[in-house]
């Protein structure tokens, strides 16, 4: 089992539903987010190109969070997912300068937090809420050892990028471009 | 032309850490554990080598005030937790490729350590010192047995203290200034220098503070040469750490650092400490305090420009 996601760049038009499903659903204290959306524009006048790119935890298969983590709080759950146990965290603020994504903040309760994949809701066998509630269907989420997950087969199908790759986090986000 | 823009939720402060999730706290402590690293350093080197009578300052005095230094930057890292009241969570676990546990381990030896030193010799800061019991007194006739064994571990824990407070910074690989080997001898090297320069300051004896700053001046040489090559490494190396670089080569910390950092905190003095070689007479504090409030601001100038350094996608 290997949770992962897929973004569309080409099909999101950045109307911040999945921010905003997140915060709900996730009960995110106000002024924060899990999950967020960039805006790229490349190129010079006219020749511009637009990228849209919700991002989230990358949920690194090699992640330094956990890594840098003194006390385990940060850890790598099944399917991959990477969690922090709030009664373990001390809120010494390593694992968020170790994330090259920016990905982790710190809870106004002094624990980090960050995306889970919704795992709460992948319980139910349903999918993360920002997945659930992308108007435009940009999101794909599954298990990447599974050929036959939607994930899979969107990622098989067509070019994709990864997040600074570079870095040798091994991300699981797949930006389809 | 490339321009990344923020559209949503992410536009605030409070998420986008690399505003600072670490403050002062955490440099005020690189430089204290640094600084705490020196003193023991040269206090067990000393001891080993039979110097205790040429040296008696770096072995009685200044480590009196290690337990002291210790407990403050102990303090401050307590500051830094945001969810303080699980820092025992520290020591329920030990995690091998974590610097902030080696760390917390480490400084877990040092304290004990550094207080047992200070207690044998608390006499030489406190000359009316009396420990009141008898049990206390036997405690310390029968410590003072195994100084030897003290002064090796101090010497080893001293470079382990040393090295982690560069190594905590340089493990990130998220944060392309940190991310460099040299950052770990680099913060030895400056933490030592600053631990010669805290001994010259108690000094009352000529010759010591002389020695001292010898010892100091040829700190001072190889923490120059290690800044010099941490930057053409930089400068040879990725993108991300080009531009890491040029924040000090032309950037936002190009002034202070070069001016304060690297002239005040370290010429300089090095140019004082080699005049007092040559017999002109300058008011021994100076370059010792220079060397001191440059160790400060080089801590607070990495630990604060590395939270800029990123890497742009
Ligand atoms: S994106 Fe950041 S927080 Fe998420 S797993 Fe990777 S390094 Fe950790
Ligand atoms: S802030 Fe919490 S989760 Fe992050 S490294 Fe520290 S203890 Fe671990």
């Amino acid at each position: 089992m290997r949770y992962a996601m897929a973004i569309d760049t080409k099909k999101c038009v950045g109307c911040s539903d999945c921010v905003v499903a997140c915060q709900t659903e996730n009960n995110v204290p106000h002024g924060y987010a899990r999950d967020w959306i960039i805006e790229v524009i490349d190129g010079t006048y006219p020749q511009l190109e637009l990228e849209y790119r919700s991002e989230r935890c990358n949920h690194c298969d090699n992640a330094p969070c956990v890594r840098c983590c003194p006390t385990g709080a940060s850890f790598i759950a099944d399917g991959g997912i990477v969690k922090v146990e709030h009664d373990k965290c001390i809120g010494c603020g390593a694992c968020i300068a170790a994330c090259p994504y920016d990905a982790r903040f710190v809870h106004p309760e002094g624990y980090v937090d960050k995306c889970t994949f919704c795992d709460h809701r992948l319980e139910k066998g349903q999918d993360p809420a920002c997945v659930a509630v992308c108007p435009t269907k940009c999101l794909y989420f599954g298990d990447m050892d599974d050929p036959n997950s939607e994930v899979s087969k969107v990622v098989k199908k067509r070019k994709f990028k990864t997040l600074i790759p570079e870095a040798g986090t091994e991300p699981q986000l797949y930006f389809l471009i | 032309m490339r321009e990344e823009l923020i559209v949503s939720g992410r536009s605030n402060p409070l998420i986008d850490p690399h505003l600072e999730i670490w403050e002062w706290q955490i440099p005020a402590y690189l430089f204290l554990g640094g600084l705490a690293a020196g003193i023991l350093f040269f206090a067990g080197l000393f001891y080993l080598r039979g110097r205790e009578d040429k040296y008696p300052t770096a072995v009685r005095v200044a480590p009196v005030f290690v337990p002291v230094l210790l407990a403050i930057g102990l303090l401050f890292l307590f500051l830094d937790l945001k969810h303080k009241f699980y820092f025992w969570r520290l020591y329920t676990s030990f995690s091998i490729e974590s610097p902030t546990s080696w760390g917390a381990w480490t400084l877990l030896l040092v304290m004990p350590l550094s207080v047992i030193w200070a207690a044998l010799y608390i006499e030489s800061v406190f000359p009316k010192w009396d420990w009141k019991y008898t049990w206390a007194k036997d405690a310390i006739k029968f410590l003072s047995g195994y100084k030897r064994e003290m002064a090796w571990g101090m010497v080893v824990l001293a470079i382990i203290l040393g090295i982690y407070t560069g190594i905590l910074l340089s493990a990130f690989n998220a944060r392309p200034l940190w991310n460099t080997s040299i950052l770990g001898p680099l913060f030895l090297t400056s933490g030592l220098s600053t631990g010669a320069a805290f001994i010259v300051l108690l000094s009352k004896n000529k010759t010591e503070r002389h020695a001292m700053g010898m010892i100091d001046l040829m700190l001072i040489s190889i923490e120059v040469a290690l800044i010099i090559h941490m930057f053409m490494g930089f400068k040879a190396s990725t993108r991300v750490q080009i531009e890491a670089a040029d924040m000090f080569l032309g950037g936002q910390f190009t002034a202070t650092f070069w001016v304060f950092v690297f002239s005040l905190g370290l010429i300089v003095p090095a140019f004082l400490e080699f005049m007092e070689t040559k017999g002109k007479r300058i008011p021994f504090y100076i370059a010792p305090s220079l060397v001191i409030f440059g160790g400060i601001l080089f801590r607070f100038i990495m630990v604060h420009a590395g939270q800029l350094s990123r890497w742009l996608y």
